[in-house]
C-alpha cells in the first residue's frame, strides 16, 4: 500500500494535529467535562489511524510499530493498577483510594487522582485500539 | 480480611498484563508467576472457607461508605456460594496451568496463553465476587473475550471456526445480559444488588419484571450452554487447548452461566414460580437431550462436551426443584437439600470434567488423535491416565465410593421428597445413558485391541500432567466427604445458606 493522492496527505498533515490535541483535550478534562480516558483514547487513536491510512504501510514499520504499541498497552494498564495500589497503602487498605488533594472544583488540576487515572486509561485505549488495527493491516499485507 | 477481596481480581489482571512485557525477556515467568498466583488464590479462598464460615465480607470500591442505608459504593461480596465459587475458578485453574507447563511445548506464543488464562480468571473471579449489576456484566465480558481467543488459539480451520460461532452467539447472549441490566437500571435507579433487590420486591411479579427475567435467562442459559441455546459449546470446547476445554467446561459454563443466574434469581429477583418452572425444565431437557447427543460421539472431547451439557443440566434441574419448593412455600428442608445436590454436583462436574478433559488431551498429546476408533489399549501403556480416567469415569456415571454418586443421590432425594418422580426417574434413566457413554470410552480407549502396532513405543504423559490428573483423581474420590458433617458445614452449608436466606443478602450489604 503505498498511500494515497498528494491532497489526502497534506490535508492529513493538518489535521492529525488538532485531531490528536482535541483528544488529549478530552483525556485531560475528563474530570471536567464530559468523555474521558475512553472517548479521549478513541479519538487520539484516530490520529494515528488517518497517518497509517494516507501514508501507506510501506511508509512505517509496522511490526516494530505493532510491538512498541501493545508493550505500552500493557504498561499503561499497569500504571493504573501501581496507582491503585498506592492508594490500597497510603489511605486505609482501600483500593483506588483518592488520595492526592482534591482541589477547587472547575479547574484543571483537581480532583486528586482521578486525571491521571484519565490520562493512563486514555493511553491504553489508544494502544490497544491502535494495535488491534495494526495488526488488521498487517495482516491485510501478509495474505496478499 | 475483607481488604483482601479485591485481590482475587486485582492479582490475576496484573499479572495477565505484566507477562507480556516481563515474560518476552525473563524464560519461565510466565509459567511461574501463572502457577504462584493461582496457588496463592486458591489457599486465599480455602483460608476463608475455613476460618469464616458464613460470615460476609463486604469491600467498598473506592472506599465509599453507605448514605443513609443506600449503598452508592461498587462492592465486591465475598459471602458462602462466592467463595465457594471462587474455590472450584482457582483451583482449577491452578491444575489446568500445571498441566499445560508441559502440554503447550506444541503451540508457539507461551507468554499470549499464559496472559489469556489470566485475565479469564481474572473475569470469572470477578464475576463471583461482584455485587453490582454492571460490574457483573463488565466482568463476564472480560472473562468470555479472553475464551474466545483461547478456543482458536491453535489458529487451525477448525478452531476459527469453533471460535466465530462461540463469538457469535456469546455476543448475543451478552446483549441480551446487558439489556437486562439496563432494563433493571431504568426500573430501579440502582445497580447494586442489594439495593436493586429491595426495589425490585415492591415489583414482584410485574409484567417488567418478568420481562427481564426471561432476557436474563436467556442470556445467561446461552453462557451456561442450557439445551436450546447449547449449539455453540461442542465446538467450542472440544477444539480449544485441553487445559482450556478443562476450564471451560469445568468452570466457565459454570461461573458465568450458573453462578450469575442463581445469583441474580435467589438474591436480586424475588423467587417466583413461573421462572422457577422454566429453570427446571430447560435443566430437564439439557439433561436428557445432552445425555442422548453424547451417545453417537466418537470424538472424545466431544462426548465430554455433551455429557457436560447433561451434567450442567443436572444442576440447573435440581436448583429449580429448590427454588420450586421455595416459591410454593414448601418444605425448607426439601429446597434446602436440593440446591445442596444441586451445588455439590456443579463442584463435582467441575473436578471430572476437568480431569476428563486433561485426560483427553494426554492421550492427543501422546498418539495425537481425538478419535475412539484409533485409540485402543492405551491402559498397557498410560497408567497414569487409565487409571485417573477411570476415577473420573466412574465418578461422573455416579458409581459409589466416588464423588457423583453423592451429589446424584442427593438430587434424586430431593426430587422425590418434593414430589418431583418424574424428574427423578429422568434423573436415574440419564445417569444410566452416562454410565453407558463413558463404558464406551474407557473400553475403546484403555482396554480394546491396539489399533496398529507401532503403539509400543510411546510412554506415559510428562511429570507435570501427571502430576495435575493424580490430583484431580484423588479429589474425584475425596470429595465425597464433602457431604458428611464436620465438612460438610464447611464448605457446602454456607453456600446453601446464601441460597436459601434469600433476603439476608440485601439486609447485610445495606446495613454496612
Amino acid at each position: 500500500m503505498n498511500g494515497m493522492s498528494r491532497i489526502v496527505k497534506k490535508v492529513t498533515q493538518l489535521l492529525v494535529s488538532i485531531i490528536f490535541m482535541y483528544g488529549v483535550y478530552i483525556v485531560t478534562h475528563g474530570h471536567l467535562t464530559p468523555g474521558g480516558g475512553f472517548a479521549g483514547g478513541a479519538i487520539i487513536v484516530g490520529a494515528f489511524a488517518l497517518i497509517i491510512l494516507a501514508y501507506g504501510s510501506d511508509a512505517l514499520k509496522l511490526h516494530k510499530e505493532e510491538a512498541g504499541s501493545s508493550a505500552s498497552e500493557s504498561l499503561s494498564i499497569l500504571m493504573v493498577l501501581i496507582l491503585a495500589v498506592i492508594g490500597f497503602f497510603v489511605g486505609g487498605m482501600v483500593f483506588f483510594n483518592n488520595y492526592l488533594p482534591t482541589g477547587v472544583v472547575g479547574e484543571l488540576i483537581s480532583a486528586g487522582t482521578v486525571p491521571l487515572y484519565n490520562i493512563f486509561i486514555g493511553m491504553e485505549v489508544a494502544a490497544a485500539l491502535l494495535t488491534i488495527f495494526i495488526a488488521l493491516v498487517i495482516f491485510k499485507e501478509e495474505s496478499k | 480480611m475483607s481488604e483482601l477481596v479485591p485481590l482475587f481480581v486485582v492479582i490475576p489482571l496484573a499479572s495477565a498484563f505484566l507477562i507480556p512485557v516481563i515474560g518476552r525477556f525473563v524464560p519461565w515467568f510466565q509459567k511461574s508467576l501463572t502457577l504462584l498466583v493461582l496457588l496463592f488464590l486458591t489457599i486465599l479462598s480455602l483460608s476463608y472457607l475455613f476460618t469464616n464460615t458464613g460470615e460476609t465480607l463486604a469491600y467498598k470500591v473506592g472506599g465509599w461508605e453507605n448514605v443513609e442505608h443506600v449503598p452508592i459504593a461498587i462492592f465486591l461480596v465475598l459471602d458462602g456460594l462466592s467463595g465457594f465459587i471462587v474455590l472450584i475458578i482457582n483451583m482449577l485453574g491452578f491444575l489446568s496451568a500445571f498441566y499445560a507447563v508441559s502440554y503447550i511445548n506444541k503451540y508457539t506464543a507461551e507468554n499470549n496463553f499464559y496472559a489469556l488464562l489470566c485475565l479469564m480468571i481474572a473475569g470469572m473471579n470477578g464475576v463471583a465476587l461482584t455485587g453490582d449489576l454492571f460490574n457483573l456484566y463488565v466482568f463476564l465480558e472480560i472473562a468470555v473475550i479472553a475464551s474466545y481467543a483461547l478456543v482458536a488459539f491453535g489458529i487451525e480451520r477448525n478452531q476459527l471456526e469453533a471460535s466465530f460461532k462461540y463469538q457469535v452467539l456469546g455476543g448475543i447472549a451478552s446483549i441480551l445480559i446487558l439489556f437486562g441490566v439496563g432494563m433493571i437500571y431504568w426500573l430501579t435507579k440502582t445497580l447494586n444488588f442489594a439495593d436493586a433487590s429491595t426495589i425490585l420486591a415492591q415489583h414482584a411479579g410485574s409484567p417488567t419484571v418478568t420481562f427481564i427475567q426471561v432476557m436474563l435467562v436467556v442470556g445467561f442459559g446461552l453462557k451456561a450452554a442450557m439445551i436450546p441455546f447449547h449449539a455453540w459449546l461442542p465446538d467450542a470446547h472440544s477444539s480449544a487447548p485441553s487445559p482450556i476445554s478443562a476450564m471451560l467446561s469445568g468452570v466457565l459454563i459454570k461461573a458465568i452461566g450458573i453462578y450469575a443466574l442463581i445469583r441474580l434469581f435467589f438474591n436480586v429477583f424475588t423467587i417466583s414460580s413461573e421462572i422457577a418452572i422454566v429453570i427446571t425444565t430447560i435443566g430437564a431437557l439439557s439433561m436428557v437431550i445432552g445425555g442422548l447427543l453424547a451417545l453417537r460421539q466418537w470424538d472424545v472431547k466431544r462426548l465430554f462436551a455433551f455429557s457436560s451439557i447433561s451434567q450442567v443440566g443436572y444442576v440447573a434441574m435440581a436448583i429449580g426443584i429448590g427454588m420450586i419448593v421455595i416459591a410454593r412455600g414448601g418444605s425448607q428442608t426439601v429446597a434446602s437439600l436440593a440446591i445442596a445436590g444441586g451445588l455439590f454436583h456443579l463442584i463435582n462436574h467441575a473436578v471430572f470434567k476437568g480431569l476428563l478433559f486433561l485426560n483427553a488431551g494426554a492421550i492427543e498429546y501422546r498418539i495425537n488423535t481425538r478419535n475412539l476408533k484409533e485409540m485402543g489399549n492405551l491402559a498397557q501403556f498410560m497408567p497414569w491416565t487409565a487409571s485417573t480416567s477411570f476415577g473420573a469415569s466412574m465418578s461422573v456415571a455416579g458409581i459409589p465410593p466416588f464423588a457423583g454418586f453423592f451429589s446424584k443421590l442427593l438430587i434424586i432425594i430431593a426430587a422425590i421428597k418434593g414430589g418431583f418422580f418424574f424428574l427423578a426417574a429422568l434423573a436415574v434413566l440419564v445417569s444410566v445413558l452416562t454410565i453407558s457413554m463413558y463404558m464406551k470410552y474407557q473400553r475403546y480407549a484403555f482396554f480394546n485391541k491396539a489399533h496398529s502396532e507401532d503403539r509400543m513405543k510411546i510412554k506415559d504423559v510428562p511429570f507435570p500432567m501427571a502430576f495435575s490428573m493424580v490430583i484431580m483423581g484423588v479429589l474425584c474420590l475425596i470429595m465425597s466427604l464433602l457431604i458428611f458433617p464436620g465438612v460438610r458445614e464447611i464448605i457446602l452449608d454456607p453456600a446453601v445458606d446464601v441460597l436459601m436466606k434469600s433476603s439476608a443478602y440485601a439486609t447485610t450489604i445495606i446495613g454496612m
